[in-house]
């Protein structure tokens, strides 16, 4: 049976269950004499047996969904082992073969021997998922038998009911630990297979990337370098950038849009800082890589410098201007935070506005400024789709933002996005930089966000 | 007095130093919506093109036994038939002169690959037209399309343009007699995508786009709205809450290509889900946007003032009624806008769905969410990539259809929230 349709149906068992429950408990009441008060209203009763029915059973589904494939493979494997097909390389290439067998004439083309297979496939398949059709709906009715027999007028159901959504509120409130976990884990279990080829320090600190390895050993480059210094520096140099536009305009601009700015202005230059915050970094990227590049190798050449045409000042200057409104929105957070007194003050004493904003306020905004900045920088760093289109893919050691760069993040990309085998080192070697992405980003936050809050109690 | 006017010559260059604080204010702001405008506008001129497609007409004959068809053929019939030589024959016709295998070469490729599937089609629709002649506007080739919008410059010398001379005559000889006509690019908005400019359409990408995005929901609001009201209302103050807490915060500010790594490593490779499947990538977004719909929830259903909760529970609710009936429905405006941005930002996410595999080339449409499709903005990166001229637009296109998306989605939020925000 389908997975769905399973569903469908148990979700209309459980619907029964509602009303067999509220049924019986209903009838319950009336028979009974009208001394004592009823506690519980009969659809809690009926709410339970739901729950009775469906839990239990949904559990058990994910568990068998999960090993299912697994067993149906290890069964047919079993089965191979008549036909002498011992090589673990070529098994998984002949399943596919036979799986991919779902129609008539393909089946026909098959030979006679995979034939045979194919049948002896299906035969597994099907009574593989019959037997977890019948596993899940019995469990499902026994769980409802049980719960039938356990209610009577004096169950306290309410209670129960809400101890059981309850417990499922905290499991929807901790998928953030498991993501969390499982994002640590995925990365850190391939990165250390990753280090059981590639010795940790010749990555950290060797200067030469290049992942790609030849199909034969005698050709040239037929060993890889994983040397990722140079992307390292690459993204500091177009993250640099970056902070360096979106810093000050984003002050600015908040600055501006807080301080000076009439009503009318801020009405309408705040929607549009935010429209800037939500265009899809791929349109950036696009921006950047056919109409921002050009333009700067235009403009360099015509002042007679070479400039690459995936050069990182475009990436840099784009990924800025995306970031202006991030800066601007937690600057504005952090100087409203600082107490009017002190501006009030300072301008009692005859301060002009700048002198406030510059002598006064910044200051006493300052660390939430450089909390503010890290996180932008944590953005700048983890940010993929610009550099992806925009900065170079050659790993080149140089910090002059008019030649091409890459970054972190576009050789996670691009060694991601071919068709290689999983356990190559270099696709290993993606799980690594994403690791090091990872942990910056993390240590950025932590901090970023301490800083934060520590200012902001200091005004509370 | 030597104080005095020390600070009245002091003051002219102070009041000047505010000037030029404040107009650099009002210039970082000025910078800001000038680069949005630059972007718009160069996106909207790049991509109109792309709405208007070129068309040439030809008197095609089709004839009955050349065909070897009637007008009681079978589908499977006509769909055997050989259509393309039909139409090179109606381009021989027009052009009687073209002799040599080269340019003939040429001249057929003046209609574009896709023409003789128009043709099938039209006589699947109406197998009566076997035996007839008829005019038929087939798409242009993107080469012609480029030429008739002027993409490609006709004044330029013919060893630097991309379309020669003798193929350029072709073009305005056809131009001259009226036979190529612009016309709306329906066909932008009906197919799937192509390695041909022309036939290359963003149907495909908008319905693996929606299929993402009714995962994405279905899995994160619930369990956002979960979590958000465990947090609030339910958790006691412990080592885990503050743990959940941390991790929340620190998953809004991960950067989303590592989402895409967690959904390979885990997902996929673990999971033995399908690859380049919504409903992979509607997986990882639903992880990736769930600490935004659940901060948004958490301070829609703190903005509920604690007497609604207290009079529900002096009326003698349980905490659990108290939430559910009273505080849940009161916060629903702020959940829900908060969830449409969190659906915008995923709409648009890029990153993560690389990662698993959503770049690979798909023609088809995909029918439900385990077929292998691709994205709004996969298809705008994808295109990005293609060298062909043609795609250029079409990329601009693509953006332009994601943005009105996204567009719409922020304009559904803010009217919601205006509607309902209510004042406590």
């Amino acid at each position: 049976m389908k997975i769905s349709a399973l569903i469908i149906l148990l979700l209309v068992f459980a619907a029964f269950s509602y009303f067999m429950a509220k049924q019986k408990i209903t009838t319950a009441y009336r028979q009974r004499q009208q001394k004592t008060k009823i506690l519980t209203l009969p659809k809690y009763f009926g709410y339970v047996a739901a729950l009775c029915s469906l839990l239990p059973a949904l559990i058990v589904m994910l568990l068998l969904q999960l090993i299912e494939e697994p067993y149906i493979n290890s069964e047919i494997s079993n089965y191979l082992t008549h036909y002498e097909h011992s090589s673990d390389n070529d098994l998984g290439l002949y399943l596919n073969e036979i799986k991919s067998a779902d129609t008539a004439d393909k089946v026909a083309a098959l030979s006679a021997e995979k034939q045979q297979v194919y049948h002896r496939y299906h035969e597994i398949e099907t009574t593989t998922k019959r037997t977890h059709t019948t596993i899940v709906l019995s469990i499902a009715v026994l769980f409802v038998i049980w719960g039938m027999r356990k209610i009577n007028t004096d169950t306290p159901a309410r209670k129960v009911f809400e101890k059981i959504i309850e417990g499922l509120l905290l499991l929807a409130a901790s998928i953030a630990i498991m993501t969390t976990v499982g994002i640590v884990f995925s990365v850190l279990f391939e990165s250390t297979r990753f280090f059981g080829e590639v010795p940790v320090l010749s990555f950290m600190l060797g200067t030469e990337w290049s992942p790609q390895t030849a199909i034969r050993a005698d050709q040239v480059g037929s060993s890889a370098a994983f040397g990722a210094v140079p992307l390292f520096i690459g993204t500091m140099l177009i993250s640099f950038i970056a902070l360096l536009v979106s810093v000050p305009l984003g002050l600015m601009s908040a600055i501006y849009l807080s301080e000076y700015a009439s009503h009318s202005v801020r009405s309408v230059a705040k929607p549009i800082l935010e429209i800037l915050a939500g265009i899809p970094t791929v349109v950036y990227g696009f921006f950047a890589a056919l109409t921002v590049a050009p333009w700067i190798r235009g403009l360099g050449e015509s002042i007679g410098l070479s400039v690459a045409s995936e050069s990182a000042l475009a990436a840099g200057l784009v990924m800025g201007i995306m970031i202006i409104p991030f800066v601007s929105s937690l600057s504005d957070d952090v100087l409203s935070a600082v107490p009017q007194s002190l501006k009030e003050g300072s301008l009692g004493l005859g301060a002009t506005h700048s002198e406030t904003i510059i002598k006064v306020l910044i200051p006493a905004a300052l660390p939430g400024i450089v909390g503010g900045v890290l996180l932008a920088a944590s953005r700048a760093i983890g940010e993929t789709m610009i550099v992806v289109m925009a900065a170079g893919l050659a790993a080149n050691l140089t910090v002059n933002p008019l030649e091409a760069v890459t970054t972190v993040t576009v050789q996670i990309v691009t060694l991601l996005t071919g068709d290689q085998e999983f356990d190559s080192a270099k696709t290993l070697a993606a799980f690594a930089l994403g690791l090091m992405l990872f942990v910056t980003t993390l240590v950025l936050n932590v901090i970023a966000l301490h800083v934060v809050r520590k200012y902001r109690e200091q005004y509370e | 007095m030597n104080n005095t006017n020390a600070i009245k010559r002091s003051l002219k260059k102070r009041h000047l130093k505010e000037r030029i604080f404040k107009s650099t204010g009002f210039f970082s702001i000025a910078v800001a919506i000038l680069f949005l405008a630059v972007l718009l506008t160069d996106i909207v001129n790049k991509a109109w093109p792309a709405f208007w497609q070129t068309k040439i007409e030809l008197t095609v004959q089709l004839d009955a036994e050349k065909l070897d068809l009637d007008a009681y053929s079978s589908k499977p019939a006509i769909m055997a038939a050989d259509f393309r030589w039909v139409i090179r024959e109606a381009l021989m016709n027009r052009f009687p002169d073209v002799k040599s295998r080269q340019d003939k070469r040429t001249l057929y490729a003046l209609t574009s690959m896709g023409a003789e599937f128009q043709l099938r089609d039209m006589v699947i629709d109406n197998p009566n037209l076997i035996g007839q002649t008829i005019k038929v506007q087939f798409m242009a080739d993107d080469d012609v399309d480029a030429i008739v919008k002027g993409s490609i410059d006709r004044t330029l010398p013919e060893s630097d343009r991309r379309v020669k001379n003798k193929k350029l005559a072709w073009i305005e000889s056809l131009e001259s007699n009226g036979q190529i006509t612009t016309g709306f690019n329906g066909s932008f908005f009906a197919s799937g995508d192509s390695r041909e400019p022309e036939m290359a359409g963003i149907k495909g990408a908008i319905i693996g786009s929606l299929y993402t995005l009714l995962v994405t929901l279905s899995l994160s609001f619930p369990v956002a709205v979960a979590a958000a009201i465990y947090l609030e209302e339910f958790a006691p103050k412990n080592k885990l809450i503050d743990f959940i807490e941390i991790n929340i915060n620190n998953l809004a500010a991960v950067p989303s290509i590592v989402f895409g790594l967690l959904g390979l490593a885990v997902f996929i490779n673990f999971f033995n889900l399908p690859r380049s499947a919504p409903v992979v990538g509607g997986i990882v977004l639903s992880l990736m946007t769930l600490p935004t719909i659940i901060i948004a929830s958490r301070s829609a259903i703190k903005a509920v003032p604690p007497s609604l909760r207290e009079a529900a529970l002096g009326l003698g609710a349980s905490k659990m009624q108290s939430v559910f009936h009273h505080v849940l429905p009161a916060a629903l405006p702020g959940i829900l806008t908060g969830t449409i941005i969190g659906m915008a930002q995923a709409l648009g996410e890029t990153a993560p769905l690389l990662m698993i595999g959503m770049v690979a080339f798909i023609a088809d449409i995909p029918q439900s969410v385990v077929d292998p499709s691709t994205v709004l903005p996969i298809q705008v990166f994808l295109w990005a990539d293609s060298p062909e001229r043609g795609f250029l637009e079409k990329t601009s296109a693509a953006i332009m259809v994601l943005l009105c998306f996204l567009i719409a989605m922020n304009a559904i939020a803010i009217y919601l929230r205006k509607k309902f925000e209510k004042k406590w």
